[in-house]
């Protein structure tokens, strides 16, 4: 099946003539927005307990998968598999993938709401933390963002450019994000070259003076975000020394003031806290000591975490935490509105925490469907309506002939990777 | 990371740092083979006489009995014979998940082969974990594990409200 890079706004992914063929007058019809990991797996666990269900993924890029494609560290593709489940779905014939379809601005929730039965919000945290304060804005200061888009060829990352001519980089924030990133910074270059990383930035990276990586946070090593195989990781990475400030592990373990393994290059990590915690366990909290330390570096990446943007006025938003308000996965004060994902929870999880979050909305609508909660007796257009009035308002959208060849490069060579990946499952 | 989860490393750390070589437990050729989906060498299905029973519990608590092949892993077996378990083996078996946690008797959970600091790596992650839990992908079935009952753990449904302070 290829994927068909339409001039117009819209794309539809599908093998066409079998799926148009479809009657679907009277069945349920249900929206998902997002195409990332928690918009598959709602769609699976939908499309498999109801047998006539259709499901819409809608998703802003012409192509699927979110930060399973653009987010995952190019050195752990094993982690990319769940791609081929998600294609799986997608492939399914009540399921419809329609790429470049910015929600919020080419079609409504409230346009949504009215074709569908129900509307699932799943787009995930495309925004960052930040941290607030004086030269977060400044040349060299980097989000783990953008820094991982730029990497893993995201478009609108292609360009940052970021200066590698330096000899210490300063990441803010200790999970696996900040650690993928140091990874990537401090492989050696006969591993990064087997990877899919894009080419610019393999570039860059020969080309980088970087041999200090320091990795900062606020609380002590018990309440670093990252997870053990990431940290194990970045221990084992040829080439490279960990090296973790005896004083920071004052009080929890007499076996980590053990030395180093052997120093190789030169080029090492450090994991130097600002502050010891008060208190213990995943609570503990960072109190400031008043001391001060200057760390010389050439470049700032911010990593202290994602964050998700309100899509729409007519969907709630909770500000403080940057998530929908909601009940199980149902939108608070709003009939026929569902969410999951980090757009529900908050952005932090593995993939299976995702699917786990994702399994458990679709079981909330299914639930809502059986009980009459969601009105099923009404006919729904679904994306015939969508369709039209994307269609209708395609002329006023920017240069998509520019855009198409883009996005056609960046997907073939993402899609090569993925084809030479399994043999077992089917993929595209 | 769990605070115990992470007390339990960390006393593992200081191995850790003075090796760098990665070591899987040792398993049959057969079974290294399988799992290496990610290489272009094709994978022969052992053909062998003795099958063995295996017993899985899905997450609704009812039994589901098949027989598969000495060498298979538990994932093989739920893939080949296409068992119906909702985002099992999400990563098809590269140690990068742990949608195929299973979980065992603790007579069985005993004689089962070394878990790897990799698979402890994943299985640290897993909703239900148990202390005779495994990772699906890891366990080779062998004549000795014939009539193995395992248990696929619930899915942790997120009760909480969420409230946005992760």
């Amino acid at each position: 099946t290829k994927i068909h890079h339409n001039i117009k706004v819209l794309v539809v992914f599908s093998t066409a003539v079998r799926k148009l063929s479809l009657s679907s007058g009277s069945r349920p019809k249900v929206c998902i927005v997002g195409g990332g990991p928690a918009g598959f797996y709602t769609a699976q666990h939908l499309l498999k307990a109801q047998d006539d269900v259709i499901v819409d993924v809608y998703e802003r890029l012409p192509v699927p998968f979110g930060l399973v494609r653009f987010g995952v560290a190019p050195d752990h593709p094993e982690v990319k598999n769940v791609i081929n489940t998600f294609t799986q779905t997608a492939q399914h014939e009540r399921c419809f993938f329609h790429g470049n379809v910015n929600v919020g601005v080419d079609v409504t929730v409230k346009e949504l709401k009215k074709a569908y039965h129900a509307v699932v919000l799943s787009y995930g945290a495309e925004a960052n933390r930040c941290m607030g304060v004086p030269g977060e804005d400044l040349a060299g200061v980097f989000s783990a963002r953008d820094f991982v888009g730029w990497y893993n060829g995201l478009p609108s990352n292609q360009k940052l450019n970021p200066d590698l001519n330096c000899e210490t980089v300063v990441i803010l924030g200790q999970g696996n994000v900040a650690l993928d990133v140091a990874r990537i910074l401090l492989s050696p270059l006969d591993m990064l070259k087997k990877t899919d990383i894009t080419q610019h930035a393999l570039e860059a990276l020969t080309a980088s003076r970087v041999r200090r990586v320091l990795i900062v946070g606020r609380r002590g090593p018990l309440q670093i975000a990252g997870t053990i195989k990431e940290v194990r990781e970045m221990i084992n990475l040829p080439d490279t020394t960990a090296d973790m400030l005896p004083a920071d592990f004052k009080g929890i373990s007499e076996t980590l003031k053990g030395r180093n393994a052997e120093q190789n290059s030169g080029t090492y990590f450090c994991f130097p806290c600002v502050s010891l915690p008060q208190g213990s366990g995943e609570d503990a909290k960072a109190v400031p000591t008043g001391q001060m330390e200057d760390l010389e570096c050439g470049m700032v990446i911010s990593s202290i975490g994602y964050k998700s943007l309100p899509i729409d006025p007519c969907v709630p938003f909770e500000h403080r935490g940057a998530i929908i308000p909601n009940d199980m996965g149902r939108v608070l004060d709003t009939a026929g509105l569902y969410c999951s994902g980090w757009v529900k929870r908050g952005p932090t999880g593995v993939i299976a925490t995702t699917m786990n979050d994702s399994f458990d909305t679709a079981r909330v609508l299914l639930k809502d469907m059986k009980e009459g909660t969601l009105d099923l007796s009404v006919n729904k257009p679904g994306a015939q309506e969508i369709t039209a009035l994307l269609q209708e308002r395609g002329n006023t959208h920017r240069n998509t002939q520019k855009k198409k060849n883009a996005d056609c490069t960046l997907f073939s060579r993402k899609k090569n990777t993925l084809l030479t990946n399994s043999q077992k499952f089917k993929t595209f | 990371m769990s605070l115990s989860a992470a007390a339990r490393r960390l006393a593992g750390w200081s191995v850790v740092l003075r090796s760098s070589s990665r070591t899987l437990p040792p398993l049959s050729r057969e079974c290294v083979q399988r799992r290496d989906i990610t290489s272009s060498s094709v994978v022969q299905p052992l053909r062998s006489e003795n099958k063995v029973t295996v017993n899985f519990i899905n997450r609704d608590g009812e039994k589901i009995t098949v027989k598969a092949s000495p060498g298979e892993s538990l994932l093989d077996v739920v893939v080949d014979q296409e068992l119906d378990f909702d985002g099992f083996g999400a990563c098809e078996g590269t140690l990068a998940c742990s949608t195929c946690h299973v979980i065992f008797k603790e007579e069985v959970y005993k004689q089962l082969g070394p878990i790897s600091d990799e698979e402890m790596d994943m299985l640290d992650l897993a909703y239900g974990l148990t202390d005779t839990s495994r990772l699906g992908c890891q366990i080779c079935l062998t004549k000795s594990l014939d009539g193995v009952t395992v248990r696929l753990p619930e899915a942790v449904a997120d009760i909480r409200q969420s409230d946005g302070s992760a």
